[in-house]
């Protein structure tokens, strides 16, 4: 069996109100050390006001080959973007 | 609006817990999931973000009437994509319900067996191509109106969720003005029914943002908590100060004879909807109740045997690489 500490994942929220973001990895034994490695490491200087940790083992991600497939169907969906339409300046905002 | 007529729930907790809860939504600090709550916080939080789900959902379906003979295949993947958006927007809104305790499924049950409601709204038929007009122009601009506040609400899920809504509700009430400007400039039959759709839907519209403040008793609390960013007058006069002179632009006329600018007021005066039509739709009794709910309730029954069968294979998977580990 192998030793080595898993690796997590940290996300911090910044402020009140506003979403956790990734601000990088760590090694602990479990999830409660890494919140507490993940305080020492990534907020020393009041960088949040709360702290998720995920197993790094838990995080599916696409892959960078698969842009085209997932991502090009939108270019050519120019009307989901509001400026898509002319509205009148004499209506006011939309 | 979305959610119209949310009971605020009473609560009975440590009253040294409530005020500090409430000096933090005082404060402007965002109430997080795993934070100490009252409970009438949470549970007035699931019926109203639910039923605002419910309403996105149900929402579709007026709109899912007309894709598939949009005037155009423009029009139509245009409106495709803003229905696409719609159920966006409700997934959203399921999540963050979910934050609080209440399960997906949970929600949609008490959707389908009327425990919980949508807006009023969608239980107005859509007749004719214009009504995709004048559904995007009026009734996705009301939302806005209820929805940008929303943005500052308490409860940090919920405000993020419509802060992501909000930047896509632009394009929902542009490409309604559009169409309907369309039929507005277009032949006199086309111009008719242009009239014809604002006529059936304004007050429906105006009905979106729930009862008059002077009927409207749970108000208080929600917004103590900010829940409620508005009261639901304020809200009709800003929708209303805000659509006349689009319907001025388009040269239609609001169904309204005694609509008219009140110089000292610096607002429209306007007639209120019929309350009593109101409250019938909401008790069930509106054009499209049954049909509305018939065909969630379709969409459920017929969607089992995907969901079952998508979850059955994504277990057999797992235990599959279980078993080569
Ligand atoms: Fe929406
Ligand atoms: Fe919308």
């Amino acid at each position: 069996m192998k030793n080595e500490w898993p690796l997590w994942e940290i996300f911090i929220r910044g402020q009140h109100g506003m979403s956790h973001r990734h601000v990088g990895s760590l090694h602990a034994p479990d999830a409660e050390m890494a919140i507490k490695n993940a305080r020492d490491v990534y907020t020393r200087r009041n960088e949040g006001v709360s702290i998720w940790v995920v197993e790094a083992n838990n995080i599916s991600a696409s892959s960078p080959s698969d842009k085209g497939p997932l991502y090009e169907p939108s270019e050519s969906k120019v009307y989901r973007h509001p400026t898509f339409f002319d509205i009148p300046e004499e209506v006011g905002a939309m | 609006m979305y959610a119209q007529m949310i009971k605020s729930e009473a609560t009975q907790d440590d009253p040294e817990k409530l005020a500090a809860f409430q000096a933090r939504i005082d404060a402007g600090e965002k109430i997080e999931p795993k934070d100490w709550m009252p409970e009438g916080y949470r549970k007035t939080l699931i019926r109203q973000i639910g039923q605002h789900a419910h309403s996105e959902i149900v929402g579709q379906l007026p709109e899912g009437n007309w894709i598939t003979r949009a005037p155009t295949l423009e029009r139509k993947a245009i409106l495709l994509a803003k229905v696409q958006d719609e159920a966006g927007h409700g997934l959203y809104l399921y999540c963050a319900a979910e934050t609080l305790g209440v399960t997906r499924d949970e929600l949609t049950e008490m959707l389908l067996d009327g425990r919980m409601k949508y807006s009023s709204i969608f239980n107005y038929p859509t007749l004719n191509w214009a009504d995709m007009g004048a559904v995007g122009w009026l009734v996705d601009g009301a939302a806005i109106m209820n929805q940008v506040p929303l943005q500052r609400t308490s409860f940090g899920p919920y405000s993020r969720a419509m802060i992501r809504i909000c930047k896509e509700e632009s394009f929902h009430q542009r490409q309604g003005y559009d169409v309907i400007r369309k039929m507005a400039e277009g032949t006199p039959e086309q111009k008719k029914m242009a009239q014809d759709a604002l006529n059936r839907l304004w007050y429906p519209s105006l009905m979106m943002f729930g009862p008059s403040d002077k009927d409207s008793v749970h108000s208080a609390q929600s917004m103590a908590w900010k829940i409620k960013m508005n009261t639901n007058d304020e809200l009709r006069q800003k929708f209303v100060d805000q659509t006349v002179p689009q319907a001025e632009y388009l040269g239609l006329t609001v169904p309204d004879p005694d609509l008219k600018w009140n110089e000292e007021r610096g607002h429209y005066d306007y007639t209120d909807p019929d309350w009593s039509e109101f409250f019938d739709v909401i008790q069930g009794n509106g054009p499209c109740n049954t049909d509305r709910l018939a065909a969630r309730n379709k969409a459920w029954d017929d969607g089992k045997w995907v969901r079952d069968g998508m979850l059955a294979h994504a277990r057999k998977k797992a235990a599959r690489k279980h078993a080569a580990e």
